[in-house]
């Protein structure tokens, strides 16, 4: 039996402080950690960038772009740190060519609730030893461990990124971005320049990215690609949104809790469910639907958490196995 | 049990005969277990009933495709009843607005990407075997293949996966919408050989058929040209969807075996193909030339036609049985290396078989480092396994030394297992043997695979003191 009696000290690891409500909001008086900031190995040939998980985004972007490459984790707020992003694992809106966070990450190294130092996954471009304990922490936020370092997989910056607008943007070749609000579409096109010119025939460029929704309460449902319209039209006025076309993402903002969560059971009627990324206080019926598979997920958490350190309450796990069998 | 069994999976489902047994007591890999029953459900229900028997008989159980896994994966230890998923071998739903496919574990891999060929899409990670193998094997291996450069091996292609767990039941892990509420089970899954479950129904990401593709073939004289083209590539920011090596021993054994039209003198063959649209086409394959000729190529040629094309990568899944025209028996390793390390290693890995006496030929994944040493011999010479074996093992340390891991596509298995804690401390293990028990806590799901005995700090502390570990 591993969890005992002594009252325990509650650790939240903080970066940024960019994704602080995600998932609702620490647990009062936890311990706060930091993690190491700084670019650890960076080998451009390799196409792999070991960073401390406290370093921002924007120095990983800004050490990759002087070689040319970049990691599309694209998170909100470039001020956002590799542990935050990795715990979070919110992807950015070029998932669609670039693909999700989990996706970019190789190796992890954290300490888990019982402090032991964790190693998981390789630093090689390819790997598959052992189980894949990186897809484990990605979106784990911050329940099995705190992220020490990471390595990132990098590839070469497209020659030209170029956002369009138009009624349709279907049917053309590998976007790496389609957002919709629910008039125009926003397509990204990224290659070398002919070809995106190519791709972008018929609709006219932009200066930059279609503004995600912005207000006080913030979510994200996630959804079928192929129900994301009929879910928007029936989202209420007073909920800003947009969605990732052929991923399932809608972005949602508003000005209160109350309507974030009437966007949040219009997900629900349509199979999705809703993770809240800003505004409080903390839904207390978790995501409001069941968490799948929860008896194997608190097993998880037990076995890298067993006194329940790690960021209670982050994900709505439920009783504890352990708490379970002390209250049987 | 057996009858139980048919009663769970029907009469002519099952089977305990001494040569169907035999049959599942091994894969493509070496080693050899023994399974006490055989069984071939043809669904999720019948899958999830075949589980439940084995453990109520007390029995492990061990899922199995074709049985094409090199690293031991699927061979039965511990009396298994084993579970072969071939007769659930349907394409079952294509949703080619969203591009996915939801298909049984059995599916072959290319006859998915057959299947989907005339919608002007593809199934992505391409083994080798791809011939052979089931989608359900890729997912428990997390597959990989030559085109898994750009866009990524199995984890990146499967979406969500049914599966039976080890207690008997079903359930989905992942969804066909971006994100799944609490922990990536589907990630932890794809790539646990088995010892999570069987996945009964897999939801697969497909590709759409680039409009333009264009593959080259670039021989060069020496090993280390070819390796250094490789990362020049990289580094002038090409990122090909695939780029192959091949050393002048596999060279030519392909050229007698296929007549790919690969050059019989090159000391080195690079095949290396990009996709996409016509101007960056026609820029990566310029940039490729000028790498190429840079490090002195011989020969640089792009494939004028779709046949052409085809015969230059027939040559290249065709290595394996091309070896054939050498010795008869052959010992596939399977490592990756940072690409800087490719060339040190590569020259490390022919001393270490001059000096076992022994041919390595080398055709291997050059853009992702995935090296694939191949030892030829005879196994009527004398000794000759002690020498494969011990050779086979200094290369893999020479990748481990230099910074690189156990197995790139292939698996742990039962294969490399026990080189786990060259890679791993003793926490590490300790992680991922208590990811493996939160799924299946009495450990019946393909037992003794992947994780060495005494990976659970818990299994440390049990030996007797003074026991030497």
């Amino acid at each position: 039996m591993t969890a005992s009696n002594k009252p325990v000290r509650v650790v939240t690891p903080v970066g940024a402080r960019t994704h602080w409500e995600v998932g609702g909001a620490p647990p009062a008086g936890a311990v706060e950690v930091r993690a190491p900031i700084g670019v650890l190995t960076y080998e451009p040939a390799d196409m792999t960038i070991t960073v401390g998980a406290g370093t921002s985004f924007a120095a990983v972007d800004a050490a990759l772009a002087e070689q040319g490459q970049e990691c599309a984790l694209d998170p909100r707020s470039p001020s956002a740190t590799v542990g935050g992003i990795l715990a979070c694992g919110l992807s950015g809106v070029r998932r669609l060519r670039h693909g999700p966070v989990r996706d970019h990450v190789l190796e992890v190294r954290f300490e888990t609730g019982d402090g032991r130092l964790v190693k998981g996954g390789g630093p090689t471009v390819k790997n598959v030893t052992g189980y894949d304990i990186p897809r484990l922490f990605v979106g784990s936020l911050g329940t099995i461990g705190v992220l020490q370092q990471a390595t990132l997989r990098c590839r070469p910056r497209f020659a030209v990124a170029r956002w369009f607008t138009g009624a349709d943007t279907s049917g053309r070749y590998r976007p790496s971005a389609r957002l919709w609000s629910g008039e125009d579409e926003a397509v990204l096109f990224e290659g070398v320049e002919a070809d995106v010119d190519e791709q972008g025939r018929g609709l006219t460029a932009l200066d930059g990215p279609p503004a995600l929704p912005d207000a006080p309460h913030r979510g994200r449902i996630s959804i079928e690609p192929g129900r994301v319209r009929a879910c928007a039209a029936e989202l209420a006025a007073d909920v800003g949104w947009c969605a990732e076309l052929g991923i399932g993402t809608i972005h949602v903002a508003a000005a209160t809790a109350d309507a974030l969560m009437r966007a949040r059971s219009v997900a629900h009627a349509h199979g999705g469910w809703m993770l809240r990324e800003a505004g409080g206080p903390p839904a207390d019926d978790g995501y409001g639907c069941p968490l799948p598979n929860r008896a194997v997920m608190q097993r998880i958490k037990h076995a890298f958490d067993p006194d329940g350190r790690c960021n209670p309450g982050r994900i709505p796990l439920g009783v504890a196995p352990a708490d379970a069998e002390a209250h049987a | 049990m057996l009858a139980d069994l048919r009663a769970a999976v029907g009469p002519d489902g099952a089977s305990a005969e001494p040569l169907e047994l035999a049959l599942y007591a091994r894969d493509a890999g070496v080693a050899v277990g023994r399974a006490r029953a055989v069984c071939f459900p043809r669904s999720g229900e019948e899958v999830a009933a075949a589980v439940r028997v084995a453990r109520r008989h007390g029995r492990p159980f061990v899922a199995r495709g074709s049985g094409t896994g090199l690293a031991g994966g699927a061979t039965p230890l511990d009396d298994p009843v084993v579970i072969v998923t071939t007769q659930m071998n349907r394409v079952l739903e294509v949703d080619t607005e969203a591009r996915v496919a939801w298909v049984e574990p059995g599916v072959l891999n290319l006859d998915l990407s057959r299947a989907v060929a005339h919608l002007g899409l593809h199934y992505s990670p391409d083994p080798s075997s791809q011939q052979a193998c089931t989608i359900g094997g890729n997912v428990g291996t997390n597959a990989g293949g030559p085109h898994c450069l750009a866009d990524g091996v199995t984890s990146a292609h499967v979406l969500a996966v049914d599966v039976v767990l080890a207690d008997g039941t079903q359930t989905r892990l992942g969804s066909l919408g971006p994100d799944t509420p609490g922990y990536d089970l589907r990630g932890c899954f794809v790539g646990s050989e088995g010892t999570m479950g069987i996945a009964t129904r897999v939801a697969v990401r497909l590709m759409p058929d680039a409009p333009r593709i264009a593959t080259m073939l670039c021989a060069f004289g020496s090993v280390e040209a070819a390796a250094a083209t490789v990362s020049g590539v990289i580094a002038a920011g090409v990122l090909p969807a695939a780029l192959e090596m091949m050393d002048a021993r596999i060279t030519q054994a392909v050229e007698d075996f296929v007549g790919a039209g690969y050059p019989r003198d090159a000391q080195a063959v690079l095949l290396a193909e990009v996709d996409g649209l016509d101007g960056g086409v026609e820029a990566h394959v310029d940039a490729i030339a000028t790498v190429a000729r840079a490090n002195g190529a011989t020969l640089v040629r792009v494939a004028a036609d779709e046949t052409e094309r085809a015969l230059l990568w027939k040559g290249r899944k065709s290595a394996f049985g091309a070896i054939a025209r050498i010795a008869p028996d052959y010992y596939l390793h399977d490592a990756v290396v940072p690409r800087t390390k490719l060339v040190q290693v590569l020259r490390r890995v022919y001393e270490i078989a001059d000096a076992h006496d022994l041919i390595v030929m080398n055709v291997f994944h050059a853009g992702d480092g995935n090296l694939h040493p191949l030892l030829v011999f005879d196994r009527r010479d004398e000794g000759v396994w002690e020498r494969v074996y011990a050779a086979g093992a200094e290369i893999l340390d020479a990748c481990l030394d230099a910074g690189g891991v156990l197995t790139g596509e292939h698996g742990v298995g039962i294969e490399k297992r026990d080189l786990m804690p060259r890679m791993f401390s003793p926490d590490d293990l300790d992680a991922q043997a208590r990811l493996r028990d939160a799924f299946d806590p009495d450990g019946a799901a393909n037992p003794q695979k992947v994780l060495p005995r005494g990976s659970r700090c818990g299994e440390m502390q049990r030996v007797p003191a003074g026991a030497w570990i």
